[in-house]
């Protein structure tokens, strides 16, 4: 019970509501005493006392939620080292594991020495657990009881519930920064472990990728020696090949729809073309990867074995294809929106000096539309290297430095899937390197954002 | 160019006419390509669907075939005649339902036939007949006819999805086990039922039962979390934004950090689940809890943007009036403009969580990719997600996998097209024209 998250939260919750009732009719009470007006509305003052009361307390309560465990862990750690000093570094997360589960019942102790330091386990956490209930119960109870005694009718309830939570509301929208902030300083902090291991130009101008190598000796990456070969070139290279099939299928397709939707459908035509051209957009990208790696792949083989050529049964054909039709609809709305952005004036003018339709839409529309066009394409890249499911289902693992779309490539996202799935020890430069890869991709797809949208703005300055 | 003038009327309207002629073939081409790439699309959209359901569609159902069973109730009953679970757990299942099965090919003989010959039925036959009696409680049929299972082979046979004419030794099921079953089918022991594993088992190394609802309820987890965590975080953010910001370097660069997170790719986000979620705060690996929190954090901007342009939606007046009478900004927004809003709010939640329920990659990161058994009982507990289920199951080598992952799918795109159905019909419903 104590010891529980949830059934903290929920008494806290429940002591939260009784001091929103308490404090209203206290207010009612002392305002009819004093036969004075309160400043605000009676329940403003039970909201007061409920912030009071729930705020700092569940506030505490996340703080234990983090770093109660991180304590117990270092507690444990310590205590394991000691019961079995001989244990080597790589093991010790292993046997923590094992303890905690003897800890919690799940698992019986091989030995003495486990079962004691799951005992005394136990009880530092049980410790740790009943101080956390004592401590948020009485943050609660003394924020309820200060603003219990700060109700008085000329008490500004009203202002400071409001202030309180505009500032909750500047929280909640600075919240988008600081996932930008967590993404940034997570990837980088980990990325500079892996550099401070792995050369960093090795790292960006290296053309042997082969993270595996450094897997087989794992007993040696412990000892911080880097065994495997991470130069990302191949990869990269690979990524760009993929994305470049992508948009020879997404780019003509994408943009012919948007043009004749855009100048020549008919009304009714739109309205039943486009929906339909976004049902593309909203399938998961696991089912395109499904297509590409078990109907797509195969075709291409098949195609090439008739043609006699030797295609690989996860080439960058198929990946790139398949990625090519999700985009389709990305760039084809993206590119539909700018083109009806440009002014009705600019055609009106051309078809006065007699132009067709045709060439008002190749001359004028199009030139003039251009500067969003390419931010289209942009995003269109941006979302063709980071797009994972596709790739990791149809495309290949092995780093190959080529520009034939017929033979298999990898890609940066599917690096990333393969170094940090499957049993991995977590401080190994093998996956350390995902995040180094991480982060590279995070500053690609967002300089091909700025750039898209810097793009898209010059269009919107120009005709406003 | 032509120089025109030197030209006279007549050659010059040869000369127009000519070029019109070329002009307006090229305004046809033009129409051509954009009709044709639509056409193109919306083929691709076609062969999409009809190569899932066409795969899909036969996992509905299961071949099943018939034992006569005698089940040695002393060793299985109380006193009561309730099922002892403990006697349950030491009985050997499978050796029974295998020596049933057995029965009927008396001249079967010597180690390998006799494997060769139960390998026709599932490997969970024995452990589910034991699940379904334990769950009734008590033996009714002592002895007598029972359906079990055959294994995912002698299932895509009957199915057709293996061909009887590829050569043996490429065949999953050899010449003999063909004519055992074919035996079978002739004396009507065998049949293809609706398979209602697949409604009602989580994962299984066996395909025959293996079923998405585990994967059903680690999703429906992770989107509850995701909605609890991101509608009023969203909400509040997009009322601040819209009312209380001032316009400053502060506000722009808060609006340009929501743009750019709706173009960071997703798997990006799983590394942050990874990197702080997991590896900082020491939450558990593979749980909805931080698989909700991680697509919370991926929607966030779908929601922000939609939530906003709904509050734009609502006319100025509304709040002016509020104001006009007395009500505080705070109180003009959340009493007054938010209620307004709520339908386009809601819809625009709807969107972002269909978008968060395809999502794998960022799930894959934080290990919702484990192998499960079991159908989840709590946020923290591991589960996978449906999108991860397809994966999962698409990589298995067994054909019958192949067909589940394809049901799977259907099934996928049947929620989706469901929330974005019901989110067109809300807008509608709700809308108000002002």
């Amino acid at each position: 019970m104590v010891d529980s998250f949830g059934y903290i939260a929920l008494t806290l919750i429940v002591i939260t509501v009784a001091s929103f009732f308490v404090s209203k009719n206290r207010i009612s009470s002392l305002s009819s005493k004093h036969k004075t007006k309160s400043h605000s509305l009676a329940y403003y003052y039970g909201l007061y006392a409920a912030i009071w009361t729930f705020v700092p307390a569940i506030i505490l309560l996340l703080l234990f939620a983090v770093y109660a465990n991180q304590y117990l862990e270092t507690i444990l750690v310590s205590s394991l080292r000691e019961a079995l000093p001989e244990l080597p570094a790589s093991f010790l997360d292993l046997k923590a594991a094992q303890v905690k589960n003897i800890a919690n019942g799940v698992l019986e102790a091989e030995d003495a020495v486990m079962a004691e330091v799951a005992r005394e386990y136990e009880v530092a956490r049980g410790q740790v657990m009943n101080i956390r209930f004592a401590s948020v119960m009485l943050v609660g109870l003394a924020g309820f009881g200060y603003a219990y005694f700060s109700i008085a009718p000329a008490l500004e309830s009203r202002i400071i519930f409001e202030n309180f939570l505009r500032n909750l509301f500047f929280v909640a929208a600075a919240v988008a920064v600081l996932t930008t902030i967590g993404i940034i300083s997570s990837l980088l902090f980990e990325a500079f472990r892996f550099f401070s291991a792995y050369p960093f130009l090795d790292f960006f101008f290296g053309t042997h990728w082969a993270p595996n190598a450094a897997f087989k000796a794992a007993g040696d990456a412990a000892t911080g020696e880097v065994l495997g070969s991470f130069g990302m070139l191949p990869v990269m290279a690979g990524t760009l090949l993929i994305a470049l099939i992508a948009m020879l299928v997404a780019v003509p397709i994408g943009l012919f729809a948007a043009i004749y939707m855009a100048e020549f459908a008919s009304r009714r035509v739109r309205d039943l073309v486009k929906p339909t051209l976004e049902i593309l957009a909203g399938i998961p990208t696991v089912v395109y990867g499904f297509f590409a790696a078990l109907t797509a792949a195969p075709f291409f083989r098949s195609i090439g074995l008739n043609l006699g050529m030797d295609v690989s049964s996860q080439s960058a054909l198929a990946a790139g294809g398949v990625m090519g039709i999700m985009i389709i609809p990305f760039i084809s709305s993206l590119s539909d929106d700018v083109i009806t952005a440009v002014p009705q004036s600019l055609r009106n003018g051309a078809y006065g000096l007699g132009s067709t339709k045709g060439e008002t839409v190749t001359r004028v529309v199009l030139p003039a539309a251009l500067p969003g066009l390419i931010g289209a394409f942009l995003l269109g890249i941006s979302r063709a290297i980071g797009e994972t499911m596709i790739v990791v289902m149809a495309a290949g693992v092995s780093a190959n430095l080529t520009a034939n779309p017929l033979e298999s490539v990898t890609t940066v996202t599917v690096q990333i899937v393969m170094l940090l799935t499957g049993d991995t020890v977590f401080d190994s430069p093998k996956t350390l390197s995902a995040f180094a890869l991480g982060i590279t991709l995070f500053l690609a797809t967002l300089m091909l954002n700025i750039a898209a949208l810097s793009a898209a703005r010059r269009l919107g300055e120009k005709y406003d | 160019m032509t120089d025109f003038s030197s030209l006279s009327p007549a050659q010059r309207q040869a000369h127009i006419q000519a070029s019109l002629k070329k002009r307006h073939a090229a305004e046809r081409r033009l129409k051509f390509f954009g009709i044709s790439a639509i056409t193109l699309a919306l083929s691709f959209l076609a062969i999409l669907l009809f190569t899932v359901v066409s795969n899909g569609y036969t996992a509905l159902q299961q071949t099943e075939t018939r034992v006569q069973l005698s089940l040695p109730v002393e060793k299985l009953v109380d006193e009561e005649g309730k099922i002892d679970l403990e006697k349950s757990a030491a009985f050997n299942w499978s050796g029974l339902v295998k020596k049933a099965f057995r029965a009927q090919f008396p001249d079967v003989k010597g180690m390998s036939d006799r494997r060769a010959l139960t390998d026709l039925i599932s490997a969970n036959a024995g452990y589910e007949l034991r699940q379904e009696i334990e769950k009734k409680g008590s033996i009714d049929l002592p002895a007598g006819e029972y359906w079990i299972k055959t294994s995912d082979d002698v299932d895509m046979l009957m199915k057709g999805r293996m061909s009887r004419d590829i050569p043996e030794n490429q065949r999953r099921l050899k010449d003999q086990q063909i004519a055992w079953l074919d035996e079978l089918i002739e004396q009507d022991n065998v049949r293809l039922v609706f398979n209602k594993a697949f409604f009602t088992k989580a994962d299984s190394r066996e395909p025959e039962s293996s079923g998405i609802l585990g994967a059903v309820v680690g999703s429906a987890m992770a989107l509850v979390v995701t909605v609890i965590l991101a509608l009023p975080l969203a909400v509040m953010a997009a009322v601040y934004l819209e009312y209380f910001a001032r316009p400053g370097r502060l506000t722009d660069f808060i609006e340009v950090n929501i743009n750019n997170l709706a173009a960071v790719p997703s798997i990006v986000f799983g590394l942050l689940g990874l990197a702080v979620f997991l590896g900082f705060f020491g939450m558990p690996r593979s749980a909805p809890l931080v698989g909700g929190m991680v697509l919370a954090l991926m929607t966030l901007p779908t929601i922000i943007i939609a939530t906003r342009a709904s509050i734009r939606a609502v006319p100025p007046s509304i709040r002016d009036a509020a104001l006009g009478v007395g009500a505080s900004p705070m109180q003009a927004a959340l009493d007054h403009v938010l209620p307004l809003a709520g339908p386009g709010i809601l819809t625009g939640t709807i969107i972002g969580v269909a978008q968060a329920l395809g999502e794998t990659a960022p799930l894959i990161m934080i290990g919702m990719v484990a192998f499960i058994v079991d159908v989840p009982t709590s946020i923290t507990s591991p589960a996978t997600a449906l999108p991860v289920q397809i994966f999962i199951w698409s990589d298995s080598a067994e054909r019958a996998f192949y067909e589940r992952s394809s049901l799977a799918i259907v099934f996928l795109l049947m929620f989706l097209i469901l929330m974005n159905l019901s989110a067109v019909l809300l807008r509608r419903k709700l809308e108000k024209k002002w």
